[in-house]
């Protein structure tokens, strides 16, 4: 395959550069070129569709090592490629826990092995993030880790957490947090609130995760160190955030697309595959949320896919493990409910995907510049279609959104050139 | 009227002045069957529905007749039906007030359509689960035929026949405040048995 | 012949019922009461059903009472607790139901510790489904026979003042009569501590309390709740003493009671902790006919719903 290609008619939007426009994009050799100086380069014609850089996942469970019945490496990074994702964040609570640099090269090798998009991988903040050792973090930096994160669990002794931050700080590592108190949170299913009374369920308190966003916050002030907030949900944390960013501090946040597009009412039916941890909120919360993505108090999307074999999902409500894939869904999902419904324009979509991860990581990625890795997704923002989870590439299913109706998905991804994922006859899918 | 009856697909068979004769016949039948029997003896139980004001009324002919008020209960078989979860939906289960013991007495059972004899043997087990009468004897006002058990009327107004696929009804006035009629409606699932 | 408005495999939730199929269990248990007065108490309604009694949570009384409804219908009946099944063995419950369904059981009668386990099941299995009590979720059977009670001695639901006390928050007792008490149109009041009270009900139409006085004064019918020990271990209130004095129905509460208010409790009954022995057994308590009528509502429930298996 020429490794020298134009696309041509596609209309650009590169947020870090504040382009979009219709222009061309040139590739040689697996990086972005200026395409007036490509000889005999292939011409793919895009017109009609939207070429943005490659869109990063930063909080994705690949389950390997340890559940490979849910995922594997291969088959996660697959589904990320035909949800229109050319990196994923891999979070360390495998098995073994990704606290040690052995675990990390492990993991690098699966990735080089069968990954078909880039995998960044992410090393634990404590030892087995049991959250009473600080790991490795000198060593995990070594070994290639882009940020530290107990996920999962979140350091619950505050005088631990901060040495963490201040000492992450030294090797530029951001901290991303799942922000739980989990004395408070204990042995809750669903969202404390209306729903969780009135269904009798044990509720998880929003003052659980705010209670640790304010902790975070404080930390993130005194270490003067980046701290992101992942999969933030309620009104009161994202209030605290918004200050802070205000306030010059390094905090930011995420936001994933189920919290976006769901509410706890959902749980009435029972289905475990609206059980997730941070819980899907309140209508309340849910309007904040997207409120914080238009103002860009919340920089980030990202999914938490975090896929479960079948026999562990479907058992009774309360004894469901946490967590739902969302590689797949995304993009259609931040498409139909912020897109399409005014809440966010084009351009300011896809810097939740690009610029806002990168900005967090601290990495050269996520814009469309000459010298950069050639990083692509190919967005259909008017596309119509239905949500089919017979038809996932990942390994595992338990998703609330089967046959959610949507409008604007990702039709094609490229990573260093290559074309990992096409639906549409212009561009053809390269095999591993 | 039942509910997947159409008005105008009913035919009226028989109206209030034959019904009443027939009650007057019944009700003759029933004093020379049995003279002279004391009124804590012999017991007329309605089955629900049509059978109850059927029997109300048999009572009070009865009394014009030969001066003696006989006690009348009503009985629901729907808790002794032998074909739950077969039907569609559930019958409605109304009253059964049988106060008085019938172990040693004489009881007739009333009901006004004899058809298949399945709602009789439901009404015949469910009597025995009240005591141990001495006679059962059973009252209908029409007799169509078509018996898919061994019961035979003891005391019965008229035979009547309709085509196969029909099926015969009595309006008591007491239930439907329409008046007095016996008529004949298409039966949409001919193999219901009551 | 009328039809009935009953046409559910499962009963899971009065939540999910309308007030006239509510009101069409309490007119159909008044017949089946009646059975349980004759000298021959059975009928064979359910003659040649199977019913599976799965009684994951333990539970004695409500399972005898389930039993008892089952024999009268003449069903032939299967016990199957947590400790004897293979649930023990890391069978999945879904796995453990298909099996019994496997055996031609028609009805599966359940209690269960998870919220939803019933709902769980009812859409994946072709058995009808009785949802004995599921976590702190839903009781039908329980409300539907303190309806009952209410109906039979008051002679209506409609515009009657209900106060439920005690443990709200974790009752599924509480849950269940609010949704049947509401929708057959009666004023329900919660009290309790507030640990213990959400005030999230008042958007459902219920009025909290947190004192005994304001929901006893007016009063047809008080409704205790059980106190569970555990709640006290786990800090929602000090002590069960307090917990008496400050919540429990005594002969002091009478003077706020009206005198023909009845006085219910699920059982069983803490004496003198939420409820005094001489209230208890003394003329406003219909407890004992809340259980005589709670085989009556079960006979109903069953009757019905092996009506609608296919």
């Amino acid at each position: 395959m020429n490794k020298t290609v134009i696309y041509k008619g596609a209309r650009v939007v590169d947020p870090a550069r504040n382009i979009d426009q219709v222009m061309d994009i040139g590739v040689e050799n697996g990086v972005f070129a200026d395409p007036a100086g490509l000889k005999n380069a292939r011409i793919v014609d895009l017109s009609g569709y939207v070429l943005a850089p490659g869109f990063i996942d930063m909080h994705v469970h690949l389950r390997q090592p340890g559940k490979t019945g849910a995922e594997t490496i291969q088959t996660g990074t697959m589904a990320a490629a035909a949800g229109g994702f050319t990196a994923v964040v891999a979070m360390p609570n495998t098995t073994p826990c990704a606290d040690n640099p052995g675990t990390i090269e492990l993991i690098r090798t699966y990735a080089q092995k069968g990954g078909v998009v880039k995998v960044l991988p992410c090393g634990a903040m404590t030892k087995n993030s049991e959250g009473k050792e600080m790991s490795g973090i000198g060593g995990l930096k070594a070994a290639g880790v882009v940020a530290l994160s107990d996920d999962g669990k979140c350091i619950q002794n505050h005088e631990l957490m901060r040495h963490v931050v201040e000492y992450s700080r030294t090797f530029g590592l951001p901290i991303l947090d799942h922000c739980e108190d989990t004395v408070l949170a204990s042995g809750g299913v669903m969202n404390e609130g209306y729903w969780s009374v009135f269904l009798g369920m044990k509720g998880m308190s929003p003052a659980a995760e705010e209670l640790m966003v304010d902790r975070d916050v404080i930390l993130a002030r005194m270490a003067d160190w980046k701290v992101h907030i992942q999969h933030i949900s309620c009104k009161d944390a994202i209030d605290t955030v918004r200050n802070a960013r205000k306030a010059g501090i390094k905090v930011s946040a995420e936001a994933t697309p189920h919290h976006i597009a769901l509410t706890d009412a959902e749980i009435k039916r029972f289905d475990s595959n609206y059980k997730m941890n941070p819980p899907l909120r309140s209508e309340e919360d849910r309007q904040a949320l997207i409120e914080a993505l238009r103002d860009g108090t919340v920089t980030v999307i990202a999914t938490d896919h975090a896929p479960h074999t079948e026999t562990d999902k479907t058992v009774e409500f309360d004894y469901a493990p946490f967590g739902i894939v969302g590689l797949e869904t995304a993009v259609n999902i931040a498409f139909t409910e912020l897109y399409h419904k005014g809440v966010l324009t084009l351009p300011q979509l896809i810097s939740k995907f690009t610029q806002g991860p990168a900005e967090v990581l601290g990495l050269p990625m996520g814009t469309l510049e000459n010298g950069r890795d050639a990083d692509i997704t190919i967005l259909a923002p008017d596309e119509k279609g239905v949500v089919d989870s017979s038809q996932f590439r990942s390994k595992s299913r338990n998703t609330p959104f089967n046959g959610y109706k949507y409008t604007g998905c990702a039709v094609a991804t490229i990573v260093n050139g290559k074309c990992v994922f096409s639906r549409i006859p212009a561009l053809t899918e390269e095999k591993v | 009227m039942v509910s997947d009856e159409k008005a105008e697909d009913r035919r009226h068979l028989m109206e209030a002045d034959e019904i009443a004769a027939l009650i007057e016949s019944l009700s003759e039948k029933i004093c020379n069957d049995n003279p002279g029997i004391q009124p804590d003896q012999l017991i007329l139980i309605g089955i629900q529905r049509g059978g109850v004001p059927l029997a109300e009324r048999l009572v009070r002919r009865i009394q014009a007749r030969s001066g003696v008020t006989y006690p009348c209960g009503t009985l629901d078989i729907a808790m002794y039906r032998d074909d739950i979860g077969l039907r569609k939906t559930l019958p409605h289960i109304f009253e059964t007030r049988i106060p008085f013991d019938i172990t040693g007495k004489t009881v007739i059972l009333v009901d006004d359509v004899l058809q298949s004899g399945r709602s009789i043997r439901a009404a015949l087990d469910a009597v025995t689960y009240f005591g141990r009468p001495a006679i059962v004897r059973l009252a209908v006002l029409l007799d169509r035929g078509s018996r898919e058990f061994p019961i035979q009327g003891d005391y019965v107004g008229k035979a009547i026949s309709v085509p196969k696929d029909r099926r015969i009804r009595i309006s008591w006035n007491e239930l439907t405040g329409c008046g007095d009629f016996v008529y004949s409606a298409f039966n949409p699932k001919i193999k219901e048995s009551i | 012949m009328n039809s009935s408005p009953w046409t559910k495999k499962d009963l899971l939730s009065l939540y999910d019922l309308t007030a006239e199929e509510i009101t069409f269990i309490l007119d159909t248990a008044a017949e089946f009461k009646k059975v349980n007065c004759r000298r021959i108490k059975k009928v064979p309604a359910l003659r040649g059903k199977t019913v599976v009694n799965v009684f994951i949570e333990p539970s004695t009384r409500t399972r005898i009472s389930f039993e008892l409804a089952e024999q009268r219908l003449s069903a032939d009946i299967i016990n199957m607790s947590a400790d004897t099944s293979s649930l023990r063995k890391g069978e999945s419950l879904l796995d453990t139901i298909r099996n019994i369904e496997s055996l031609q059981a028609d009805l599966i009668v359940m209690r269960h510790s998870a919220v939803g386990a019933p709902n769980f099941l009812a859409s994946r299995v072709k058995c009808g489904i009785v949802n004995a009590g599921d976590g702190a979720h839903s009781h039908p059977t329980q409300a539907l026979l303190d309806m009952f009670t209410i109906r039979e001695k008051l002679g209506r639901i409609k515009g009657l003042n209900v106060s439920i006390i005690g443990d709200i928050l974790h009752s599924r007792v509480a849950r269940s009569n609010m949704w049947g008490l509401l929708k057959l149109g009666a004023n329900v009041t919660f009290a309790g501590p507030s640990t213990l009270v959400p005030r999230e009900f008042q958007k459902a139409g219920v009025r909290v309390c947190d004192n005994l006085k304001d929901a006893l004064v007016g009063a047809d019918v008080v409704n205790l709740l059980r106190i569970q020990h555990e709640r006290q271990r786990s800090g929602f209130f000090p002590s069960t003493g307090e917990y008496a004095r400050v919540f429990g129905l005594n002969r002091d509460s009478l003077k706020y009671i009206k005198p023909d208010a009845l006085i219910m409790h699920p059982g069983p009954i803490n004496r003198d902790v939420e409820l005094s022995s001489e209230l208890a057994d003394g003329p406003q308590s219909v407890i004992l006919e809340q259980v005589t009528n709670g085989l009556a509502v079960r006979m109903a429930v069953l009757f019905l719903v092996a009506g609608c298996l296919k």
